[in-house]
């Protein structure tokens, strides 16, 4: 029932992505890495909606973009979970989740103020382990972050 | 990236640490030599350590090598605003290796990743201190005859303690057996215990520190135990004392046991422990010039067996 809801929405897009299966309480940061706020393109943020997998899930369409690797990852960071849908002329293109990579660059701000990377002009790095509940370890000063509470530069 | 680089104790391989020890154990029957003559090692200490720069400018020395650096980051560059990365390329020009202590976390790693010349890490904060980490390898091989199978007490912060993590990280290698003896507060971090467990290293947690933990042990580690780390005052006054050693509780300790410490020491030791054969601490800090001779000549490729 829900998922046709879904799928009508979406079809309802010419083109443009939607992002599925963001756990509710990171939406509004999605929203933020998206930078909707500063777009003038139609957005639909559907949030606390009932999902197929349990908890309750929020949704973001966006008419007319479709979304970069880079921010795409940043996603992967706090909402492993979500789904990426491309839609093209009314119809669903790609759906794939998000892919969060090993390793992330210039990403994700160290919760260290003492780490090097606070102090330096310089790009953060984080190794992911464990993806489906990621936690970052800093590559330069070793204090780990879990994805979900992760500060997304 | 360079990869003759020491950053941390835990990039080392079993085979790795073995192979300095055995170094260290050349270098301390020749301490003095010219393997470095003709090279210039920078000592930058961005935050100043005497003791440790002591004993990395006395290595230098004493395998004939030159010093250049400076002693507190208040008398260079650093305090005129100049990056870290900066500072390190301008050095790079004019030595061979660096070897730096920072206040920061991660910038000996960051060093590596800025020149091509070696980097030994003297210590970045609260992070990694590998040459501290390889004196006590060296100081347990040289009074145990051996690495394998040793049961070592750790006392007093284990929280955070950087020195017992990364010998505990060490010793994994070497089938050890560990004693943590700490507060419920300090005591060791879950994910070392975890690891003691996917690795199925034995280890029991004790809060009290009584003498049946002192006599199975083949080293007592005893570290400070810091009133800021507490957030209750009140706890601190409580246990302080708890995690004292003193020489009556050795009376039924192996002879063979050593006592060892990183100093400085406040009050975990006792005076009177200091007269006793198995007080280790002063000579375990000795040893730290030819563990510093090792890490030296191996960054620079310089093998001095051949
Ligand atoms: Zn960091």
């Amino acid at each position: 029932m829900n998922e046709k809801k879904t799928s009508l929405a979406v079809a309802a897009l010419r083109g443009g992505t939607v992002i599925d299966h963001i756990p509710s309480e990171a939406l509004f940061r999605v929203a933020h890495i998206l930078g909707i706020e500063n777009m003038s393109n139609a957005v639909t943020i559907g949030y606390n909606l009932p999902s197929a997998r349990g908890a309750r899930k929020g949704i973001i369409k966006v008419d007319g973009v479709e979304f970069d690797h880079q921010t795409l990852n940043r996603i992967a960071v706090i909402a492993p979970t979500a789904t990426v849908n491309i839609i093209r002329d009314y119809e669903v293109v790609s759906k794939h989740p998000v892919e969060l990579p090993d390793t992330l660059i210039g990403i994700v701000k160290c919760p260290n103020p003492k780490c090097i990377t606070n102090n330096e002009p310089m790009a953060t790095r984080f190794d992911v382990s464990e993806h489906d509940k990621p936690t970052l370890r800093c590559h330069y000063c070793n204090h780990t972050v879990a994805g979900a509470d992760a500060e997304i530069i | 990236m360079n990869s003759h680089s020491l950053v941390a104790i835990d990039d080392l391989s079993r085979n790795d640490i073995l192979a300095m020890l055995e170094r260290a154990r050349y270098f301390e029957q020749h301490p003095n030599s010219h393997l470095l003559d003709g090279k210039v090692v920078a000592t930058l200490f961005f935050e100043p350590s005497t003791r440790t720069r002591l004993s990395f400018e006395t290595a230098v020395n004493r395998l004939g090598g030159r010093v250049i650096g400076f002693s507190d980051a208040s008398t260079s560059s650093t305090s005129k605003g100049e990056t870290l990365k900066d500072t390190i390329k301008m050095v790079s020009n004019y030595a061979d290796l660096i070897v730096m202590r920072h206040h920061l976390e991660g910038a000996a790693q960051y060093a590596t990743e800025v020149t091509d010349i070696p980097i030994v890490n003297a210590g970045d904060g609260a992070n990694q201190h590998p040459s501290q980490t390889s004196l006590d390898l060296y100081s347990l091989q040289k009074t145990q005859g051996k690495l394998d199978g040793l049961t070592i007490t750790m006392v007093g912060d284990l929280k955070y303690g950087r020195t017992v993590h990364s010998l505990l990280m060490a010793l994994r290698f070497f089938s050890p057996k560990f004693n943590f003896v700490s507060s419920p507060e300090l005591r060791m971090p879950r994910e070392y215990r975890m690891l003691c467990d996917r690795l199925g290293i034995e280890y029991h947690e004790y809060t009290d520190f009584t003498t049946s933990v002192i006599n199975e042990s083949d080293i007592l580690y005893m570290t400070r135990v810091q009133r800021e780390r507490f957030s209750d005052i009140m706890e601190y006054e409580r246990v302080k004392n708890l995690y004292t050693l003193r020489r009556s509780m050795l009376a039924s300790a192996k002879p063979t046991m050593k006592i060892l410490h990183p100093l400085p020491r406040v009050n975990e030791i006792a005076q009177d422990v200091d007269d006793d054969p198995r007080a280790y601490y002063f000579q375990q800090a000795g040893n730290g010039l030819f563990a510093r001779q090792a890490i030296i000549t191996k960054a620079l490729g310089i093998d001095p067996l051949k």
